[in-house]
């Protein structure tokens, strides 16, 4: 029998998984070997997927980017006992784009089988869980205190300062909301680990759940991920049978349990008080602040809203203590990071590291360079709100501060690399746009200065008045920043600003043409 | 008030099945902040979320119907008619547009003669855009009938195209 390791997640079945998967079916029949293949999720090198492993006596061998047409000649070079040949990246874990990293978060990611309890216990699963349910409420957010965790959301507020006020909060019900609503482009964290490793998420929400004394959990993802809602659900159904969800968790006497909400395509709801009314069952209309969730959440009860990687950090700082979590990153910004490598690069994926490394190192030595092989001429980190950085600023390191110093944010830690080819006065533009077409109309300086902000890029590009022009586009992006009600509005300035900064040529028609 | 005139009033959703919806809202109804489930089921039935349910919504939710109608016209996911029989989703976000996705879309909508959002006169294909569909190391990216496919090119996007169309 030969047992084959082959991801589903959505990015290797969008390079073919399903074709090798037949592929590989049909010659084991032909050639009478019996297969057990395992579907996992993907360690995140998207640039090796689809990544198959086989199970030898030595570990599993890898082999990667594979093609259908590909599996023949792989039988042939002795796949069944992990044989030469010229896809062989040996085994994954020591594959220098792998050994490099640090999988705290991730570690199980691609490894396990996603919807298997007893595989995720074998890997150190619900270990956390366990030690929390020896706990008081009060350690367990002081543990999280201490580790340093900072919401992976994007906004960096200190987790286990969240939780402190709703543990403190009293009411007759709340709720844990998990923020799934990944919809930064450049980010796929959320859905990589709700595919590969769902278990950690339900573990990680189930701490926070016994922290604070909430009994009932909310995921809320996107209707544009399918696979990851599906594998979530799945996880949850198992993790109710196994009595790690329910009214005695983990035979703890404690009850929580948690469903998973689909979005229905709208940006905003990953802005956490537009969250919770379009969990109410409303328009995704922004909240104003205060009250906190925290004290006035979901259903108006005090409610931990956290995003997927900050959750599911913790099952691995309760089982291995803060400090170890702390012994990693930089400054005010410890443990690891999962950076996303994304746009036009030529090894894409993700790679979990330490706060710290500089930018440079995550594209050009992960990422590998353009995909074009064009040269690099800009990079936006932190998804659709995040600053456009030329070449000069790629020694910036990846930590909040650093970034904010520079004129960006981290945001969720997508890197999206862009080649010579971008016009990022177009990019601006689409910043207003996307920002006019996702606002939830609650503020007018988000709701019509997006569309102003569009009108005015259009007679920049198009020459008129320029000078004119360029101070209106500069009083809009201080009103927007300086009085939208959410992030929408008061950050769509910073990609547009940032490209304008460090870009202007490509803002100036007259010298453009000229050239 | 009198009631609209006939040239006014929606035309009747396809295949509306009233009974059906009863039974689709009342599964969903009793769930916490039920209005998001109740119209995605909706939409899963009937292509679309036809607008003879959103007074019955209204009702089982105890909602006003302007509640239910501004909810449904929130959210970019819920259409008011049913899609072709096959479904493109193409991303249009800022990973994809590194490599090329703007001229791919722009390409394929002339070659199809649609607008965004719009079906091919043949009735086989909808094409929507999408902000994102979290495959950005392996873009351009498209959801076609929910199935993902990667590193998209104008000839793997037109092969995939007619082979839906076909089916």
């Amino acid at each position: 029998m030969m047992r084959i390791y082959l991801p589903q997640d959505a990015a290797a079945l969008a390079l073919g998984a399903e074709a090798v998967l037949r592929a590989l079916q049909a010659e084991a029949s032909r050639r009478g070997v019996v297969l057990d293949v395992v579907r996992t999720g993907t360690r995140g090198a998207v640039w090796l997927e689809p990544l198959l492993e086989v199970e030898t006596p030595e570990g599993r061998i890898g082999y990667g980017p594979v093609k259908a047409g590909d599996v023949a000649g792989l039988f042939d070079a002795g796949l069944p006992e992990g044989g030469a040949h010229a896809l062989r990246v040996g085994r994954p874990e020591e594959h220098p784009w792998f050994a490099g990293q640090t999988r705290l978060t991730f570690a199980r990611c691609g490894v396990v089988d996603p919807v298997s309890v007893a595989d995720y216990r074998a890997h150190g699963g619900f270990v956390g869980l366990e030690k929390a349910l020896a706990m008081s409420g009060e350690a367990i957010v002081d543990t999280v205190k201490l580790s340093g965790l900072r919401g992976r959301g994007g906004a960096g507020f200190p987790t286990g300062i969240k939780w402190n006020t709703v543990r403190l909060a009293s009411a007759d019900r709340k709720y844990v909301v998990c923020n799934a609503d990944e919809g930064d482009s450049g980010t796929f964290a959320d859905r990589m680990l709700m595919e590969g490793d769902p278990f950690c998420l339900i573990e990680g929400m189930a701490i926070a759940a016994i922290a604070v004394g909430a009994t009932k959990g909310f995921i809320y993802t996107r209707s544009e991920y399918p696979h990851a809602v599906r594998a979530m659900r799945a996880a949850i159904v198992a993790a109710r049978r196994a009595g790690w969800l329910g009214d005695n968790v983990g035979g703890s006497g404690r009850a929580f349990d948690m469903e998973v909400r689909v979005g229905a395509g709208a940006y905003i709801c990953g802005e956490e008080t537009s969250l919770l009314n379009s969990l109410e069952g409303k328009r995704g209309v922004v909240r104003a602040k205060p009250p906190l969730p925290a004290v006035e959440g979901l259903f108006g009860k005090p409610t931990v809203v956290n995003n997927v990687l900050s959750f599911a950090a913790v099952p691995w700082i309760m089982a291995h203590g803060a400090e170890a979590y702390a012994g990693f990153g930089t400054g005010r910004s410890l443990g690891t990071l999962a950076v996303q490598i994304a746009g036009n690069v030529r090894r894409g994926g993700l790679v979990e590291l330490p706060f710290g490394l500089p930018l440079r190192a995550v594209i050009e030595d992960w990422g590998g360079g353009t995909a074009s092989g064009r040269p690099f001429r800009a990079v936006q980190v932190g998804g659709p709100l995040g600053a456009y950085f030329p070449e000069a600023l790629l020694d910036t390191p990846m930590d909040y501060e650093a970034f904010a110093r520079a004129g960006g944010l981290l945001g969720h830690g997508g890197v999206t690399v862009f080649d010579d080819s971008v016009d990022l006065a177009r990019q601006a533009r689409f910043a207003f746009e996307f920002c006019a077409g996702e606002s939830c109309g609650k503020c007018t300086p988000c709701r019509i200065g997006a569309v102003r902000g569009m009108e005015v890029m259009d007679r920049i590009k198009a020459g008129v008045q320029p000078e004119k022009n360029l101070a209106v586009l500069d009083d809009l992006l201080e009103l927007m920043t300086d009085a939208s009600l959410c992030a929408m509005g008061g950050l769509t300035p910073i990609p547009v600003g940032s490209a304008l900064k460090h870009f202007p040529e490509d803002f100036d028609v007259a010298a453009r043409a000229a050239a | 008030m009198s009631a609209p005139s006939a040239e006014l009033r929606p035309l009747p959703t396809p295949h509306w099945d009233e009974a059906l919806a009863v039974e689709i809202i009342a599964a969903h109804a009793g769930l916490e902040g039920a209005c998001l489930p109740v119209l995605h089921a909706l939409q899963e039935e009937f292509g679309c979320v036809p607008h003879e349910a959103v007074p019955m919504v209204a009702e089982a939710l105890n909602l006003s119907r302007a509640e239910v109608h501004g909810v449904v016209s929130f959210y970019h996911d819920f259409r008011a008619a049913p899609p072709g029989r096959h479904v493109l989703k193409l991303c249009r976000a800022e990973a994809c547009q590194a490599m090329g996705a703007d001229a791919l879309s722009a390409g394929l909508l002339g070659r199809l003669t649609v607008e965004w959002g719009g079906t091919t006169a043949d009735g086989r294909l909808t094409v929507e855009p999408a902000f994102c569909l979290g495959l950005c190391a392996c873009a351009p990216a498209a959801l076609m009938d929910g199935e993902p496919v990667g590193r998209l090119d104008a000839a793997a996007l037109d092969n995939m195209v007619l082979e839906a169309r076909r089916a």
